[in-house]
C-alpha cells in the first residue's frame, strides 16, 4: 500500500523534505514544498504530516515566506481540526517576526477552535480548551465575545468543567463580567465540592480587577454556611486583601461568624491571619482568637498554631487589653506543653521579643498589611506568542506547562543519570547554620572582589522601573527540592545583604521573588527567582545595571551559597 | 506516531492489543493504563496521562484515549505529537470499526477479533497512518464480519443504530443500519440502503427572568451508505439556507447558520445556486456537513419552564411548582424529557403532584429528577413538589424574605429528543442517487431529522 495518503509520490516527497542534501539547497527544497502544497489528493493524515515536515523549513526571504503562507492558507479552513491546528502552528512559527500575521492567524483559527470546544467528543473538546487557554495567555481579549461558549453544562465531565472555569476567569472584561460572574456563582453551589471550590477561586481571581462585585458574591456565599465553601471563600479573601487593599473594609465586615464553619487547616490559617492583620477593624476578633487558644490543645496542625501565635501577637499590639490574657495563655502553652519544636521555638522567640520591649515588637512585627505591587508584577507577565508557538498543537498545553516541566524533567534526569549524585553532594557540602554561612560570605570578597552594601534600600516602584529597563544578564537554574519557606529565605538573603523587594506567599504556583543588591561601586543586581512547580528547579534571572562579568559571577556564587544552605536546612 | 494501540472494555479487560513499534513495554501497559485511569483524582484530566517506567529506564509513555460506546480506545506514544490529530485518528478508528463490525461494542469487538487486527494492520504501519478510507481498505480486508445474533429483546437497548443512540433509533426503519459494510462480492442479495441523518445538538441558557442568554446549535448531516462506492448522489437542502449574517436568500426569514464546513469529498458546484451537495461517498459512515448557529434561532425554543418557589425558612419546607410548556408545533413531540433540578443539601422527603400518570419524579444524587416520557407539542405540564430541608439555615441578617429561593437550588436542566424536528429549520429536500442498480430493486433511502439537547439550562 502506498505510504501517506493515496499517492506514491508523497512518499518521495517526504524523503526529499527530510533529506539534508536537499534541505541544504534551498531552491530545490522550495520546489519540493511547492509540489507538496499543490498536491490535491492528500488525505487529512497526510496533510497533517506534511505540515509537520514543513516546520523544519526556514524561508529565505520575506517574499518567499508570504508566498508559502498564501499557498497554505486553505489548510486553515480544513474540516479536520488536526490539519487546522497543524497549519496554525506552521503559520505561527514561520511568521515569528510578524506579530500582526500571527494575530491574524489566531483570529482565523478562532472558529475551528470554538467548534472543537463544543464538539461531541469530550476528549477533543478538552484538547481545544487547553489550547484556548494557551492563546488567552498572550491575547487576553481574544475570546471575550464568545464567553457563552465556555459556560459549563451539567452533564460535562469534571475535567472539562474545570478547564472552562479557568477560561472564563481569563477572558473576563468590562462587557461580560456581569454574566460571567452570575454563571460562576451558579457553579459555587454545585454538588461536587471540588468544582464548587474551583469556581470560588475563579471568582477570587476575577476579583483582582472587579473587586466590589466579586466580594459581594463571596460574602453571600458565606451565608450558606457550608464548610467546603466557607473555607475557600476565606482563603480567597486573604489573597484579595493582600493584593487589593481597597476591599479590606468589606472583607472585615463579612468575616464575623465564619469561624463556626471552618474545620480544615488551610481555611483556619487564612481566617487567623485575617483576624490578626486586620483585627482592629473586626469587633469580635480577640474573642474568636481566644476560642482558638482555648482549643489549641486539640489542634492537629502545627501550622495553625504558628499562625495563631503571630496573629495574636499582632492583635495584641493594636488591642492589648483584650488580648493580653489569651496571649499569655497561648505562650505558656506553646513553651511549656507543645511538643512540636517549630511551634515551641516560635513561642519562645515571641516571648523573648516581648521581653525586649513593645517598641521592638512593633518594629519587627508590623510589616505592610498588603502589597499590591507583587500582584502587578505577576499580572504583567503576558507571554508573547512566540514563547509558546513551538508548543502549539503538541501535548504541552494539554498537560499544562507545570506538569510538562515535571515530565520532561524526569526524562532529562534519566538521560543525565550520573549527574544526579553531583547535585546531591552539592547540597550536603553546604554549611549547616547561618553563622557559618556569614563567615563564608565574608571570605568571598577576597576571592571575587564583591562587597555588597548592607543598607541598599530600593522602593518597589524604582525596582519595577529598573527591572523593565534592563536586559537579563545571566540566567541559571539551581536544583531545588520541595516548597519554599519565604521567611527563611528572606532571612538568609538579608544575612548576605540582599534585599527582598517582593515575594509570593508560601506554596504559590509559580512561586516568584524579586531581590536587589548593590555592591560598593554602586552596581545594582536585580534578581528574579522563579519556581515553576514543586520538585522542580529554581530559575534565576539576574539583571545588572553595569555589565561586569566578574562581579556578576561572584554575585551568582553568593546566591548559590544561600540556596545551598537553605536547601540543606530543609532537607 | 503511535507505539501501541489497545481497546479496553468498560471494566478494563483488554479486548485488542497491538504493538506497532516494539519499543516499549509489554501487554501489561493496558493494565497499567486502567489502573492509572481509575486511580485519578477527580480534577485531573484523563485525556492524557504519562507513566515513566522504572527510575533508570528511559521508558516514558503518553496514553491518549477516547471513550466510545463504553469502550476505551487507547493509543500510546513516546513522542510529543499533535493531540488533535491523534484524537481524530482514534475517533476515525472507532467509526471504521463500527463500519466493519456493524456496531461498536464489547460484544462485536470480541466476536470479530481477527477482523479488527486485520484492519489495524492495514490502517497503521509501524505506528504511522497509511489510510483510513473505507474505500481503500476494502481491497485489503478479507475477513468477514461475524454479525451478532438476530433480534433479541435484551439486545434492543444496545442496537446502536446509525445516528444518535436514541429512543427514536429503536423504532427506525429497520435494524439494517447496524449491519457491517461488507464488501459486495459476498452478499449480492443485500439491500442497497442509504441513511441520511440531520442531527442537531442544542445548548440553551435561560435567565431566571425568562430572557434568553445563550442559544447554540451544533448541527451535522451524517450519511451512512451501503451502496457500492463511486455511486454519485445529490443532497438537496432547504433553498432558503443562508451562511453567515449578511447573506439573504428567498423571502421570509430564511434559515441562517453562522458557519459551515464540508467533508473534503463534497462537490459544491451547485451549492451556491441551488443548495445542492454532490458527492460520491465511500461505503460506510461519513459526516457530510457540519454547521453552527448561535444566538439567533428562527423557531421558538422547544421548552419554557415557569418555576415558582416558596420557601418557609422556619419550618424548613420548600415548595417548588414547575410548569413546563412545550412550544413545538402541535404535530411534533418530544421524547425522553428529563428535568434535573439540583436541590439544597439535606433534603429528606418529597411529596409530589404531577399532571400526568406516566410521569415520574424522584430524588437522587442531591437533585430532583422529573421524567416525562412523551410531551406533545403545544401541551403544558406541571408538577408540584414539596420537600423538607431541615438543616438549612437561611442567610442571616438579610431580613426575612420568604420568596427568595434558598441557595443551592437550581439551575434546572432539561434533556430531551425531538424527532423529526431541527431547531435551525434545515431540512433535506431530496436525496437523489445517480446509481442505477442492475437487476436489483431501487435502493432504499432513509432520511431522518433529529434534535437533541446538549445542555438546556434554565436558571431559577
Amino acid at each position: 500500500m502506498p505510504y501517506l495518503g493515496s499517492e506514491d509520490v508523497v512518499k518521495e516527497l517526504k524523503k526529499a523534505l527530510c533529506n539534508p542534501h536537499i534541505q541544504a539547497d534551498r531552491l530545490r527544497y522550495r520546489n519540493v514544498i511547492q509540489r507538496v502544497i499543490r498536491m490535491p489528493k492528500l488525505d487529512q493524515w497526510g496533510q497533517a504530516e506534511v505540515l509537520n515536515f514543513l516546520l523544519r523549513y526556514e524561508p529565505r526571504s520575506e517574499e518567499e515566506l508570504f508566498d508559502i503562507l498564501n499557498l497554505l492558507d486553505s489548510f486553515l479552513k480544513s474540516s479536520s481540526p488536526g490539519v487546522v491546528m497543524g497549519a496554525t502552528k506552521l503559520f505561527l512559527i514561520l511568521a515569528k517576526k510578524f506579530p500582526h500575521v500571527q494575530t491574524d492567524v489566531l483570529v482565523q483559527v478562532k472558529g475551528p477552535l470554538l467548534a472543537a470546544c463544543s464538539s461531541e467528543s469530550r476528549e477533543l473538546c478538552f484538547a481545544a480548551l487547553c489550547h484556548v487557554r494557551q492563546i488567552l495567555h498572550s491575547l487576553p481579549g481574544h475570546f471575550s465575545s464568545h464567553y457563552k461558549k465556555f459556560f459549563c453544562s451539567y452533564s460535562e465531565p469534571h475535567y472539562i468543567k474545570l478547564q472552562k472555569v479557568e477560561v472564563l476567569c481569563e477572558l473576563v472584561n468590562d462587557e461580560n463580567v456581569q454574566q460571567v460572574l452570575e454563571e460562576l456563582r451558579g457553579y459555587c453551589t454545585d454538588v461536587s465540592a471540588d468544582f464548587a471550590q474551583a469556581a470560588i477561586f475563579a471568582i477570587g481571581g476575577i476579583a483582582r480587577t472587579y473587586t466590589d462585585q466579586c466580594v459581594q458574591i463571596l460574602t453571600e456565599l458565606l451565608g450558606l454556611r457550608q464548610e467546603h465553601i466557607t473555607t475557600v471563600v476565606v482563603q480567597t479573601f486573604r489573597d484579595l486583601v493582600w493584593l487589593c487593599p481597597q476591599c479590606t473594609e468589606a472583607v472585615c465586615q463579612a468575616l464575623p461568624g465564619c469561624e463556626e464553619n471552618i474545620q480544615d487547616s488551610e481555611g483556619k490559617q487564612a481566617l487567623i491571619w485575617l483576624l490578626g492583620v486586620h483585627g482592629e477593624r473586626i469587633p469580635n476578633a480577640p474573642y474568636v482568637l481566644e476560642d482558638f487558644v482555648e482549643n489549641v490543645k486539640s489542634e492537629t496542625f502545627p501550622a495553625v498554631t504558628m499562625e495563631l501565635l503571630t496573629a495574636l501577637l499582632r492583635l495584641f499590639l493594636s488591642r492589648p487589653a483584650e488580648c493580653q490574657d489569651a496571649l499569655g495563655r497561648l505562650l505558656h502553652y506553646c513553651i511549656e506543653e507543645e511538643k512540636n519544636m517549630a511551634v515551641r521555638d516560635r513561642g519562645l522567640f515571641y516571648y523573648r521579643l516581648l521581653l525586649a520591649g513593645i517598641d521592638e515588637v512593633k518594629r519587627i512585627l508590623c510589616s505592610p498589611k498588603s502589597d499590591p505591587s507583587l500582584g502587578l508584577l505577576e499580572d504583567q507577565a503576558e507571554r508573547p506568542v512566540n514563547s509558546w508557538a513551538s508548543d502549539f498543537n503538541t501535548l504541552v498545553p494539554v498537560y499544562g506547562k507545570a506538569r510538562w516541566a515535571t515530565i520532561s524533567k524526569y526524562q532529562g534526569a534519566e538521560r543525565r543519570g550520573p549527574e544526579l549524585p553531583d547535585t546531591a553532594s552539592f547540597a550536603t557540602s553546604g554549611p549547616l547554620i547561618p553563622e557559618e554561612n556569614k563567615e563564608r560570605v565574608q571570605e568571598l570578597p577576597d576571592s571575587g572582589a564583591l562587597v555588597l552594601v548592607p543598607n541598599c534600600q530600593l522602593t518597589a516602584e524604582y525596582f519595577e522601573k529598573t527591572w523593565f529597563s534592563l536586559k537579563v544578564a545571566h540566567q541559571q537554574v539551581f536544583p531545588w527540592r520541595g516548597a519554599v519557606h519565604p521567611d527563611t529565605l528572606q532571612m538568609a538573603l538579608q544575612v548576605v545583604n540582599i534585599q527582598t523587594i517582593a515575594m509570593s506567599r508560601a506554596g504559590a504556583h509559580p512561586w516568584k521573588a524579586y531581590l536587589s543588591a548593590q555592591d560598593d561601586t554602586g552596581c545594582l543586581f536585580l534578581t528574579e527567582l522563579l519556581l515553576e512547580s514543586e520538585n522542580s528547579e529554581m530559575q534565576i534571572s539576574v539583571k545588572q545595571n553595569e555589565p561586569r562579568t566578574e562581579t556578576l559571577n561572584s554575585f551568582i556564587s553568593v546566591l548559590e551559597t544561600v540556596f545551598g544552605t537553605i536547601g540543606d536546612i530543609k532537607s | 506516531m503511535i507505539s501501541q494501540f489497545f481497546i479496553l472494555s468498560s471494566k478494563g479487560d483488554p479486548l485488542i492489543y497491538k504493538d506497532f513499534r516494539g519499543d516499549s513495554g509489554g501487554r501489561d501497559v493496558a493494565e497499567l493504563f486502567y489502573r492509572k485511569l481509575t486511580g485519578l483524582p477527580g480534577d485531573e484530566s484523563p485525556v492524557v496521562m504519562v507513566t515513566s517506567g522504572g527510575e533508570w529506564h528511559h521508558d516514558d509513555r503518553h496514553f491518549i484515549h477516547i471513550r466510545h460506546s463504553g469502550l476505551y480506545l487507547v493509543a500510546t506514544t513516546s513522542e510529543n505529537i499533535s493531540p488533535f490529530s491523534l484524537l481524530e485518528l482514534l475517533s476515525r478508528l472507532a467509526t471504521l470499526l463500527g463500519d466493519y463490525c456493524g456496531s461498536l461494542g464489547e460484544g462485536t469487538i470480541s466476536r470479530n477479533v481477527a477482523l479488527v487486527y486485520e484492519l489495524l494492520d492495514e490502517v497503521l504501519d509501524y505506528g504511522y497512518v497509511q489510510t483510513t478510507s473505507t474505500e481503500m481498505l476494502r481491497n485489503f480486508i478479507q475477513t468477514e464480519a461475524v454479525v451478532s445474533k438476530p433480534f433479541s429483546l435484551f439486545d434492543l437497548s444496545s442496537v446502536g443504530l446509525f445516528g444518535a443512540e436514541t429512543q427514536q433509533s429503536k423504532v427506525a426503519p429497520s435494524s439494517a443500519a447496524s449491519r457491517p459494510v461488507l464488501s459486495s462480492r459476498s452478499d449480492q442479495s443485500q439491500k442497497n440502503e442509504v441513511f441520511l441523518d440531520v442531527v442537531e445538538r442544542l445548548s440553551v441558557l435561560i435567565a431566571s427572568n425568562g430572557s434568553l442568554l445563550k442559544v447554540d446549535v451544533q448541527g451535522e448531516i451524517r450519511l451512512k451508505s451501503f451502496l457500492p462506492s463511486g455511486s454519485e448522489m445529490r443532497i438537496g437542502l432547504t433553498e432558503e439556507f443562508c451562511v453567515g449574517k449578511s447573506e439573504l436568500r428567498g423571502y421570509g426569514p430564511g434559515i441562517r447558520v453562522d458557519e459551515v464546513s464540508f467533508h473534503s469529498s463534497v462537490l459544491l458546484e451547485e451549492f451556491e445556486s441551488h443548495r445542492i451537495l454532490r458527492l460520491q461517498p465511500p461505503q460506510g459512515e461519513l459526516t457530510v456537513m457540519r454547521y453552527q448557529l448561535s444566538d439567533d434561532l428562527p423557531s421558538p425554543l422547544p421548552f419554557r419552564l415557569f418555576p415558582s418557589v416558596q420557601w418557609d425558612r422556619g419550618s424548613g419546607r420548600l415548595q417548588v411548582y414547575l410548569k413546563l410548556r412545550c412550544d413545538l408545533p402541535p404535530k411534533s413531540q418530544a421524547l425522553n424529557v428529563r428535568l434535573h433540578l439540583p436541590l439544597p443539601r439535606g433534603v429528606i422527603s418529597l411529596s409530589q403532584e404531577l399532571s400526568g400518570p406516566e410521569q415520574k419524579a424522584e430524588l437522587g444524587d442531591g437533585a430532583l429528577h422529573w421524567d416525562l416520557p412523551r410531551v406533545q407539542g403545544g401541551s403544558q405540564l406541571s408538577g408540584l413538589f414539596q420537600m423538607d430541608v431541615p438543616g438549612l439555615p437561611g442567610p442571616s441578617g438579610q431580613g426575612p424574605s420568604t420568596t427568595a429561593p434558598p441557595l443551592g437550588l437550581g439551575p434546572a436542566s432539561l434533556s430531551f429528543e425531538l424527532p423529526r424536528h431541527t431547531c435551525s429549520g434545515l431540512q433535506v429536500r431530496f436525496l437523489r442517487l445517480a446509481f442505477r442498480p442492475c437487476g436489483n430493486a431501487n435502493p432504499h433511502k432513509w432520511v431522518r431529522h433529529l434534535s437533541h439537547s446538549d445542555a438546556y439550562v434554565i436558571r431559577i
